[in-house]
Parts: structure tokens; sequence; C-alpha cells
């Protein structure tokens, strides 16, 4: 909420540092600049300083694109305040742009009047031609209205490291950290633990950990002697529930939700996976889990992934499967055979901007009618979606818990933005988990595979090796009395309306909506779903500060949905949907409920700013 | 229950479930059920740990049939299913039944990497050289030019050969049998049940609607003489309805040659002797050319190798050993601070 906060002056007399409620600090670069190193190690600092922060990299989808080229350049963007912090902040008041490419396709994103930082070293004729700049940039109105800090930092960093006598090459390297001690210098960071972190990285390295040292400590320098002091400033610590904090993305939410959820049940975790942009850190995480009964299986391919974990589920283990868009295709049709099978399974779904390939490393929210609707047949499935980061790990929970309540598969929606952002957490006490609740068959008086229970309509988990409970399972359809194949016409439409019974009856386990911020009824509601939550609630309470009657709600189970969600949308006048798709939810809405939801959609491959969602806020009172 | 099921012998009859068997009348299947269903009760696992998987297509629909674990699934995606199962639960003994268009056109590539990954299961493919369930199409080891429903000018690809392909992936075990040849099959079920690794089983099985007869020409009882090769570990690889012919290696071709005991010279000590550890052999009898030279069938290939499921447990145990779970310190762990 704050990175759009003016200047709190306590003393603005120069060399005085200033205090502001907050800022948002984007450093951006080539590839093989580091700027998702310096990134991280800027909120590492930031985070032990005590602010509330939220984090997001913008990094190309090649692996090393050509250096000095628009399309090679990688971002990491912060925005930490005094007071709570929802999104990774609209416009940064401070742009670090390590080369010219870096200038080109950032400038336009940085707030008039914010502070620019330019390494002029990286501003050769070669690179200011790669960028497609005539003339040098700093030297035109290009950079007019902004506080330009133009340093050769490319020098400044050589000459700090020269004492090491490591060569230039790996001298050059060092640039990011020099970038980082000036940084650190005009926030009043503190440098220990980023010298820590070098030196546990580089410990076989000893010359280049020092190098990296020292340029650290020569960017801090600088800045003390530099006179630029009236560009320093404090963010105060923001006030926060006490605990023990740790900065999650995303994905790490979500493979620690996996780990957590093994333990909690006391039924091992089979993953199944195949490498896939941007899921692929959910594998590497859980690939470091053995200890806690996670075992991961890389697959040949996206059906092999799922097909691993329903056989996994079939044997009685947690059957748990991640993927992205053309992975989330592919697997279409094993979903099919889980449902038809009712076994438990998890399957999460990192959505990125579609269809095909599509925009790899954006985020998107478009495979939401996939999900509910995308499969042969009468397929129904739970779909839930996390709201932030650290809500990754408790819809993770949420997802395996009811998935082997009701015996069915569950669809977890998460995004590229939540995936890769990353915010404070504070870390949960164990104890207050919620607990998982797994019973296996073991009596076989009276079993067959599809005997129900009267209440849940799960059918029992009877696995492979259990004495007495030998049947038969498969895709074609079961009979309702004994799970035996058939064709009946009758059974059919028996067995149909019971698995979507079944789905539906999940709602006694979903709690009510919530409002976020707000009422529970007036003029506006503003309902969102997934990553978006930042930014709407920041954009309602704004709008709220400026005397609307806005509220905010945030969806999180999208199959069933709450059972109170139809009376709720039925109390606002209006209703506002933004989505990053194409207008997903709002299509369902307006078939469950009948209400005349409006749509607000932005699919760029990049998440709502909450600018723009305040400002459809004001157009939709106005009009 | 199960204490009287364990301490008692199983029977045939204990693995016959009480569902209709409804392949063709007449079809390969049949006997091939009746084989497993005797051979099962030889293998000395409890009943309850007995796991048949299958895809789709005629073959698949083995599961059902027998009185064991089963799970009928998707096409083509039985050995990834499989692996997941025997991952979840080592102690079960795991048994993939596919068909050729099931096991080597949709599900190419999951039979690969299964073969190649040598997880601990065993895997039956029942190849007719037709599309069975589908009414009648060509299948990926149908011969080229063959007409069917769709291709009645004849089909333009050439065929795969199944065990060759299985070689091919670094399968440890590959071996051949016909449908309805009882004793062979017998033989090596009991074998590719018994090999600590995945097994791989080629059924030549015959197709009495689409394919009926395809192949008469070695596994004919008049035929079978003198056209199929058993080979045996150790034994000479020696074929004929006078046992008289014998495989040889072709120096100059380095490729196999058919020799006449007692023509020009050839004695028994000319002949090769079947050395199943040996892959570049195994290969050559895999796909030797009919009818210049007969089918090969029995064990063509076995080696003991490390199994999927077995580093996996290593690996799970070792890492066990090392940390003992607590998930407040995985929570926890790196950069932490306290408000």
């Amino acid at each position: 909420m704050a990175q759009q906060a003016q200047p709190a002056t306590v003393g603005t007399a120069e060399g005085k540092v200033k205090t502001l409620r907050g800022a948002v600090v984007r450093f951006a670069g080539d590839s093989g600049d580091g700027m998702q190193v310096t990134g991280t190690q800027f909120t590492a600092a930031t985070a032990l300083a005590g602010n509330d922060l939220a984090t997001f990299p913008d990094y190309p989808a090649e692996i090393r694109a050509p250096a000095g080229t628009t399309y090679g350049v990688s971002g990491f963007q912060i925005n930490f305040s005094a007071t709570d912090v929802f999104t990774p902040g609209d416009a940064p008041d401070v742009l670090v742009a390590m080369n010219p490419a870096a200038l080109k396709t950032n400038i336009k994103d940085l707030k008039r009047g914010g502070l620019l930082i330019v390494n002029t070293g990286a501003f050769t004729q070669q690179n200011l031609k790669k960028a497609g700049y005539e003339n040098n940039p700093l030297e035109t109105d290009v950079v007019d209205g902004y506080n330009l800090l133009a340093i050769d930092i490319t020098k400044n960093t050589l000459s700090a490291v020269k004492e090491t006598g490591i060569s230039t090459k790996e001298a050059n390297r060092c640039k990011n950290f020099w970038t980082l001690g000036l940084m650190f210098w005009i926030y009043g960071r503190e440098l220990e633990s980023t010298i820590q972190w070098i030196e546990s990285k580089f410990g076989k390295e000893p010359l280049v950990a020092q190098a990296n040292v020292l340029a650290l400590k020569g960017g801090w320098a600088y800045g003390e002697t530099a006179e630029i002091s009236h560009y320093r400033y404090e963010v105060p610590a923001a006030p926060v529930a006490k605990g023990t904090y740790r900065n999650i993305g995303g994905n790490q939410a979500t493979a620690l939700g996996i780990a957590a959820a093994a333990q909690l049940s006391g039924v091992e975790v089979v993953f199944g996976a195949y490498p896939i942009t941007p899921a692929s850190d959910i594998l590497h995480d859980l690939s470091r889990f053995k200890a806690y009964g996670v075992t991961t299986v890389q697959m040949e391919d996206e059906i092999a992934a799922i097909c691993v974990s329903i056989g996994a589920a079939y044997s009685g283990k947690l059957g748990i499967t991640a993927s992205s868009g053309p992975g989330i295709a592919l697997k279409t049709e094993a979903m099919g055979l889980a449902i038809a099978t009712e076994l438990p399974l998890v399957i999460i779904n990192v959505q990125r901007g579609g269809p095909s390939t599509g925009l790899p490393t954006k985020t998107e929210q478009a495979d939401l009618l996939q999900a509910v609707y995308g499969r042969n047949g009468e397929a129904p499935l739970a779909v839930f979606a996390a709201a932030s980061p650290g809500d990754c790990f408790y819809m993770t929970l949420e997802a395996v818990r009811l998935a082997v309540k009701y015996m069915t598969p569950v669809m977890l929606l998460t995004d590229g933005y939540l995936a890769n952002g990353a915010e404070p957490w504070r870390v949960p006490n164990v104890a207050d988990l919620p607990k998982i609740d797994v019973t296996f068959r073991t009596d076989p008086a009276g079993f067959h595979p599809f005997l129900r229970d009267p209440a849940t309509l799960a059918r029992p988990w009877a696995v492979p090796g259990t004495p007495g409970l030998l049947h038969r399972i498969g895709g074609i359809e079961r009979d309702y009395n004994s799970g035996n194949i058939s064709y009946d016409p009758d059974n059919h439409e028996k067995m149909s309306k019971t698995r979507a019974a079944k789905i539906a009856g999940m709602v006694r386990d979903v709690p009510d909506q919530k409002i976020e911020v707000g009422t529970d009824s007036g003029k506006l509601l503003v309902l969102g779903w997934g990553s978006t939550y930042g930014a709407i609630r920041e954009a309602v309470q704004r709008s709220r500060d400026r005397g609307l009657d806005v509220s905010h709600a945030q969806v999180r189970y999208l199959n069933p949905f709450p059972k109170n969600l139809g009376d709720l949308l039925k109390r606002f006048e209006r209703v506002l949907v933004p989505e990053m798709n194409l207008g997903q939810l709002v299509k369902i809405l307006r078939s469950e409920y009948l209400v005349p939801a409006e749509s607000f959609t932005k699919i760029k491959g990049l998440p709502f700013k909450i600018d723009e969602i305040e400002e459809k806020i004001r157009q939709v009172m106005e009009s | 229950m199960s204490n009287i099921v364990e301490t008692q012998k199983l029977t045939k009859k204990d693995f016959e479930s009480d569902q209709d068997v409804r392949w063709c009348p007449g079809c390969g299947d049949y006997s091939i059920l009746a084989n497993v269903q005797r051979v099962m009760p030889e293998l000395g696992v409890p009943h309850e740990n007995v796991v048949w998987i299958s895809g789709i297509g005629c073959s698949s629909r083995f599961p059902y049939y027998m009185n064991t674990y089963g799970f009928h699934t998707i096409h083509g995606r039985a050995p990834a299913i499989a692996m997941g199962v025997k991952t979840a639960n080592p102690e079960l003994s795991v048994w993939v039944v596919t068909g050729d268009g099931d096991g080597l056109s949709i599900g190419g590539n999951h039979l690969m990497h299964a073969l190649r990954r040598n997880i601990d299961i065993k895997i039956l493919m029942f190849n007719n050289r037709i599309y069975g369930l589908t009414k009648g199409q060509y299948s990926p080891t149908s011969e080229f030019g063959k007409q069917t429903k769709s291709t009645p000018t004849g089909a333009p690809d050439y065929p795969v050969d199944p065990a060759s392909f299985a070689i091919g992936c670094s399968a440890t075990f590959v071996a051949r049998a016909v449908d309805t040849d009882a004793k062979l099959l017998n033989d090596i079920l009991l074998r590719a049940a018994k090999h600590d690794g995945t097994s791989f089983t080629e059924i030549y099985q015959n197709c009495v609607v689409f394919n009926d007869g395809a192949f008469d020409a070695f596994a004919d009882k008049a035929q079978k003489d003198e056209h199929q090769l058993r080979v045996v570990h150790g034994q000479p690889l020696i074929f004929g309805a006078q046992k008289n012919k014998g495989l040889r290696i072709d120096a100059r071709t380095l490729g196999l040659e058919v020799a006449t005991i007692g023509e020009g010279g050839v004695t028994e000590k000319d002949i090769l002797v079947h050395d199943e550890t040996n892959s570049t052999l195994a290969y050559m009898l895999a796909r030797m050319p009919f009818p210049q030279f007969p089918v090969a069938v029995g064990v063509l290939y076995s080696k003991a190798r490390p199994t999927y499921d077995a580093t996996v447990r290593e690996q799970v145990a070792a890492a066990k050993a090392k940390t003992k779970p607590d998930l407040q310190k995985l929570l926890s762990s790196g950069n932490t601070w306290q408000v």
C-alpha cells in the first residue's frame, strides 16, 4: 500500500536521512548481470530490517539471451514498507539500470521524479546500438524528469576489487554486488547477511568471495563519500504479528505444503513431474525432502507424470503432480481416469500465458474454465486457488485434505506470479495446522470398491496388499452396487449424478466466503480469485479511503463455490470481477447465480497494477 | 480369513475372477489367460500382493478376469501407472498387460522408459499385429503393405519388432512366446516373474477375427519344428525337424547364417551357443528375417542390473537415516527473523 507514498519528511536538510513509508525498487540488467541475486539479497536484508515486503522477478525465457539486447533484460522488483504490503508495487521509485537495454525496457515504468541509477560503464557504442539507441539517452530528454545518478559502476567495481588480483572478466562479474552495496547504503541496510551469503556461496573460491565482499563494501563506501546523501532514506519496520518469519515464494510454499501433508497425514507422497516452467521449482524443492516422506519421480512426459501419481494413489500413497499450461492439457485424460476410478490425487497447475507454448515465464489466469470444465464426459473436479505466495502452503494442505476425504482429484491453481513472487511469511506452529485424516479399508465384510460413505459419497480407499479386498477398477463405467463393469443406461446416469453430487457435497468442508476489505453489502463488490488478491485488496482499500462504497472478496474455492457466495453477490448493487484472462470466473458466476457481474480483464502476461484496478473502480462507481 | 489364504497353497482356480470372459471365441488371449492363471500359484507371492495393470485394447481387459488386484487404465499408459504402484509399494508383484498398439503406438514412449529404468514390473505384450478392439486397422507390428480397413491399398509404413525394440531400450529381460505353446509360455512366465527388474515378454497371439493365421507359418504344429528356434542359455542354437540346422556367424558379413550339420564339414561345434547375457546376439536373434531364418522364441536376453525401485528406496532410506523429519524445523529453514 505504501509504494506510492511520498517522503514523509522527517528531516529534509542536506545530509539528513529522510524517512519514507515505503519504496519500490527495481533492479534491471542483462541476464548475465546477476540481477536476481541482487534482488534476492536486497530482499533478505530488507526483511531482516523488519519491513513488510513483496517481490517479483521478471526474467527472459531464454537461458542466456544474447548480451546487451532488450530481450535479454532481467529484472527484479521489490516493494517494501513500514505498513502492510500486498503486491510488489506498481511504478518503481528507484530504477537501477545496468545497461542501455535495461534502461530502454524499464524507464517508462519509473515514477516521474524517481531515482534513476545507471551504470555509465555499460553505455558503450555497441551496447547503445544493441538497445536501439542512436544517441546516448543519458544526454537526451529520455532521462528528463528523473533524478539521474550516473555512475561508472564497471570502473568503480574494478578498482574496488583490484587488490584481489582476479581477472578483469571475474572482476566485472562483481558489479552487481557493488550496486547492491550502494543500494544498502541508500536504505541503511546491514551488509552482514549478504557477506555471510557470499562467503558460503563462494566458499570454494575464496578470491571470488573476497572480491564480491570488496565490491559490496565499495558500493557502500561510494555512497558515504560521493556527496549523494540527499538520496538516503529510512523505511521504519512494519508493525506485524509476532512470530518467526521467513521469506517465501509460491512454489516454495507449495513444496513445503506437500511435505507438510505427508507429515500431517502420516501417508507418504509420490510426486510425479516433468520439468516445465514455471512449475519445475516444486520438483526441485521436493527432491530434497525425501526424509519427510516425499518420493519424487521425474517421468518421461506429462502424461506419465500424472499416471505415476495415479498408480501411487491406487497403492495408498498421496499422489501429487504439478505442471503448467501445455503440461496440464496433456494430463487431461488421466485426470478423467482418476475421476472415474475415484482416487485421491492433487494436480497443481502453475498457470502461465497461453495458448500452446504461449508465454512460459509470464503469468496468466486463463486455465480456470479448463480446470472446472475441460475434460471429456461429465467429469467434475474440485478446483481451489491460492491467493498469495504464502497461501500456496495452506491451499496445498487443503487440496490434500479434501482429496483423501472425498476420494477425488483436486486441482490447485496457482500461477507464475505467485510461483516466482515472494513475501515474508509467518512460520506456522505445526500443532496449529489442520489434521489430515486418512482411513484405509481393511474389513472384507460387505466390501465392494464403490461402496460409498453415506455422508461424503467417498468410496473406500482399498489398496493392493490388503488381504480379502481383491478387486478390479478401471475407466469403463462401474456398477453402482458392485463396482464391476456396467454398460447399463440407468446405472450410468446414477453414477454420473453421484460423481457430481460428491463434488458438490464438498461444500460442507468449504469455509464461507469472507469479505477481505469493506462490508458484506453495498454498492460495489470487487470479486477476484487467485493471485490478483494483493492488487485488488490494495485498490479497494484506497478507494474506500477516498470514500467509495466498495468491498473486496477473493474466492479460493472455485468448485464447489462457498455456499454463501451467491447470496453475497446479490447483496451488492454491482459486482466487478478483475481477472488475468478474457473473463472466465465472470462467466461461471453469471451462469451459476444469474447475476450481472461485470468483467475487467488484463491479458498481458503481467499482474494487475493497483492503479489499474483503482481507476476501474472509479469508472464503475461513476457510470 | 487371510491366515487361511496364506497357509494354503493357492490354485489356478484362486486366480479366476467371477467376471464373464468376453474375448471372441477362439481368441489367443484365452490360452494366455489360462497359462497365467496356472503359473500364478507357483510364484509364492501372497495373493493380495499381485496386481495386474493394463491400458486399452482387447488384451487390456485381462485384469478383469484375474482374481487379484487389477487396474484397467487408459490407452498406452499402463507402464507409467504400474511404475507408480511399484514405487508406492515394493512388496507388490506388478504385472502389465499390453498389446502391440497399446504398447508400441500410443504408449511407445512409456514402454521405452519403463524398459530402460528397469523398474521391477512384468510386462506381457500380446502381439497380434492388428488393431482388434477398433475392428481391424493395421498396427505398428503389421507387415509392410498389409491391407486392412484403414489401409485398403496396403500399409505404407514399416513395422517395429517388439523384442528388438526392447533390447534397444536396454531392457534387462526380453523373451518371446507363442499363445498356443503352453509349455514354452509357462517356462517363460516363470522366468519373467522371477527376474528382478523389468521383464518384457512378447507373446505372438492370434486374432481369429481380424488377422487369423498371422503366425501359422511358424506357430502351427506342423511348422513349428522347422521354423522355430527355441533358444536356451548354454545350448547350441539348433532347430529343424531333423535337429540338424543351426546358426553360426558369417565372419564376412558379421551376420548370422543357417548351417546344416553334416553338410560341407559343419559339425555341432561350429554352431553358436546361446548366451542370454549377450545383447548383440539377442538383437540378431530377434531380428532374423523369416522365412530365410527361423523365429527365435524363449529367453533372448536376461542380465542383472540394479532396479529403479531399489535405487529409489535406497535414496529415501539414506535420506531418512541422515535426517530425522522435523516439520517445524523444515518450515523454519533458511533466513528467518523474529518479530
